[in-house]
């Protein structure tokens, strides 16, 4: 309970100062769609909108767990590798000759131990999580690696190939749009409204202060890691069926655009800032950019150029506009002479930071 | 729900002050754990080499021992950039692009301009590598954006550069001049060139690094960034030169690259960036900065080098490369917490004995 307590400043403080933000990247995001549909050709299509939801599920839903990991002032690198991992364990249990129904689940499950993995070096040895995912980037990504080699699984059956790429009543609207919808709605209700979403901001605020305020930050943030390995193998599931080819390089590269898109959307690489919504907005905004440059027939190699131009943006910009804003306040401070009393000056000096 | 009271995992800063100045004020547990680590290192290398001689004795040849120098001294030249990288609590991930946008650039430069000499060729290789060493420095120190993000992203970027202008094209060694590929693999005294510049560098680097004061910073600033700017340090000046020196060492690592393998497409060099990182960890720079050698750096590149060419010899299936990668990774990690919490409690109990 104390911890909205805790959170309630840092909240109202991230709003005001992250709502343009978050406003401006949704902006952003529906004037490049606009834009693209009427200077883009085929961009506008309902067919280019199914597809590019498809193209949108995996790192929208990736970046879910993701942004709760960053809140908490933490990062996960190996996202993409644990859908390349699960991917390729599908594969192989596929090849073993289980049903399909039974892998599903159990794909899942292998995420979230993959999850664990990264929780368990990150909170109870409590190694920097930076340096234990790049590793477990490696790790999980071999490991996929020495399941399937460089060979592809395929044969997956029809009608789970079918519905991973089908629409809603055989209209253009895909199927997935619904289970990712709920996984948005539950995510953004779980961090913006409920005690433990809130104990996130309070953690990447202060995480020694959190814990005093009797937040159980090991357990949050191990929770969280498992919640990230899990989504990764519901990703992996996907990616496996959509493209009905399970292959060790699946989804080789993702964190890329997934860390991209959620510090487009404005959340804070040093924790305790940041909202769903503008992580949302980050992520269409991305994908919609990305899918445009591609129908306007600029290579893929010219997209990661543009992703990681963006990625560093979205960490660049706000710095330099907040180092401005103090410059700014610094010049005007300077100007009017010492006659200011000590309150309004140190209210001055709390505006910038 | 508030009974339970963890550590807070942010420790890790409360820890690290702990251990850290122990690194300097010649502790004698630390030393000889220091020294540990590398006696360690240097017990595994070679029981490695004794295991996989028995297996196959050829693994001892000249030429294969040759083979394990060439790919050493590459991997050692970005370790030694990472590692100053390092140092100051940063990480440059961008190395493995970097390496390849040098090296495609060198052997295009050398098969448009067969009559270039050598050395020319060379200096534009380590020029593109500062190229890019500044845009990484400029975004980090001046631009304040934390050393993962902006090398995630320059990692991107710079691969995405090296396939735009490669575009798919490959230079075959029977493009570029005998004199430059043959310096890939000439040999002094029996000793490859490339091995011997790989040692010179090193060398070099741990001179400046324990011996100049600009060296010394990067020390401090990975301790206590707050301390070392109130030192009166020029941290702006000093990460720059960091981030410079290791865009500059991956720049000739690509020039190295260019000469030993004579055939360079675009993907020169991908997920080089993961080895790197875990020679450098392994070999026992710590990863939350101002503590560890670029010499136990080398010692880590030739570990990791050692494993993947005993891997083949041993009979395992080659995929396991990546994977080892990534557990030496946190495995190193994990053994320096491991160590640092033993050593933070027995100078406790000494300290409680002499109180």
């Amino acid at each position: 309970m104390s911890a909205d307590v805790i959170a309630a400043p840092a909240e109202r403080r991230s709003w005001s100062r992250f709502a343009t933000w978050d406003v401006a990247v949704i902006v952003v995001a529906a004037i490049v769609i606009v834009v693209a549909a009427v200077g883009v050709e085929h961009f506008g299509t309902t067919r280019n909108f199914g597809f590019l939801i498809l193209e949108m599920a995996p790192i929208l839903v990736l970046a879910l767990p993701l942004t709760l990991i960053i809140v908490t002032g933490e990062i996960d690198l190996s996202v993409a590798s644990m859908v390349g991992l699960t991917s390729a364990s599908m594969g192989a249990m596929w090849d073993a000759g289980l049903p399909l129904e039974t892998i599903l689940w159990v794909t899942v499950l292998i995420g979230a131990v993959l999850g664990a993995v990264n929780g368990f070096f990150v909170t109870v040895l409590g190694l920097p999580s930076l340096a234990v995912t790049i590793g477990t980037l490696a790790l999980y990504r071999g490991l996929a690696f020495v399941l399937l080699g460089d060979t592809a699984v395929a044969d997956f059956p029809r009608p789970f190939t079918n519905w991973a790429i089908g629409g809603i009543g055989g209209e253009w609207i895909p199927n997935v749009t619904i289970p990712i919808l709920v996984l948005v709605a539950l995510f953004t209700a779980v961090l913006h409204a409920t005690s433990v979403g809130r104990s996130t901001y309070a953690i990447g605020a202060n995480p020694v202060a959190a814990a005093f305020a009797g937040i159980p930050v090991g357990k949050v943030k191990f929770w969280l890691y498992v919640l990230s390995g899990a989504v990764a193998g519901l990703v992996g599931v996907y990616w496996t069926l959509r493209f009905s080819s399970a292959r060790a390089d699946n989804a080789n590269g993702l964190e890329l655009t997934v860390v991209a898109a959620v510090l487009l959307g404005g959340v804070s690489i040093f924790g305790g800032k940041g909202t769903l919504p503008g992580v949302v907005g980050g992520v269409v905004l991305l994908t919609a950019l990305q899918n445009a440059l591609r129908l306007s027939g600029r290579s893929a190699d010219q997209l990661t150029i543009v992703t990681g131009v963006l990625l560093i943006i979205s960490v660049l910009a706000p710095n330099i506009v907040s180092s401005a804003r103090a410059a700014l306040t610094r010049r005007r401070r300077a100007r009017v002479p010492i006659s200011h009393d000590p309150v309004s000056l140190s209210d001055a000096r709390k505006d910038p930071s | 729900m508030t009974t339970v009271s963890p550590q807070p995992s942010g420790a890790p800063t409360d820890s690290v002050h702990e251990v850290d100045p122990g690194t300097r004020t010649g502790s004698t547990v630390l030393d000889a754990v220091l020294r540990f680590r590398a006696l360690g290192l240097a017990l595994v290398l070679v029981a490695l080499v004794i295991v996989t001689t028995l297996a196959n004795s050829r693994f001892l040849s000249q030429q294969s021992i040759r083979d394990v120098l060439l790919s050493a001294s590459i991997i050692t030249l970005l370790a030694t950039g990472v590692t100053m990288v390092v140092l100051t609590k940063g990480i440059d991930l961008s190395v493995g692009s970097v390496l390849g946008l040098s090296a495609f650039i060198t052997a295009q430069t050398l098969a448009e301009n067969p009559g270039l000499p050598i050395p020319v060729a060379g200096l534009i290789g380590v020029g593109v590598g500062l190229a890019c060493g500044l845009i990484n420095g400029a975004v980090v120190a001046w631009g304040k954006v934390p050393p993962l993000v902006a090398t995630l992203g320059t990692l991107y970027v710079f691969r995405g550069v090296v396939y735009t202008v490669a575009g798919g094209s490959r230079i075959n060694a029977g493009d570029m001049p005998r004199g430059f590929l043959d310096f890939g693999t000439a040999r002094i005294f029996g000793v490859p060139w490339l091995f011997v510049i790989a040692g010179v560098v090193l060398l070099v680097v741990a001179l400046f690094l324990g011996r100049y004061r600009s060296g010394r910073d990067l020390y401090a600033i990975g301790s206590n960034p707050e301390a070392a700017r109130l030192a009166g340090i020029p941290i702006t000046r000093r990460l720059m030169t960091a981030y410079l020196a290791s865009g500059a060492l991956a720049g000739m690592g690509g020039v190295l690259y260019a000469a030993r393998f004579g055939t360079v497409d675009a993907s020169a060099g991908s997920g080089l960036e993961l080895d790197v990182v875990a020679a450098v960890v392994v070999g026992g720079v710590a990863i939350f900065g101002g503590s560890g050698t670029v010499l136990g750096a080398g010692l880590g590149a030739l570990v990791l080098t050692v494993i993947n060419s005993a891997l083949p010899v041993l009979g395992a299936n080659p995929f396991w490369q990546r994977a080892i990668v990534g557990a030496l990774i946190v495995g190193a990690i994990a053994l320096d917490r491991l160590v640092a919490a033993r050593v933070a409690v027995s100078l406790r109990k000494k300290g409680s004995h002499v109180g």
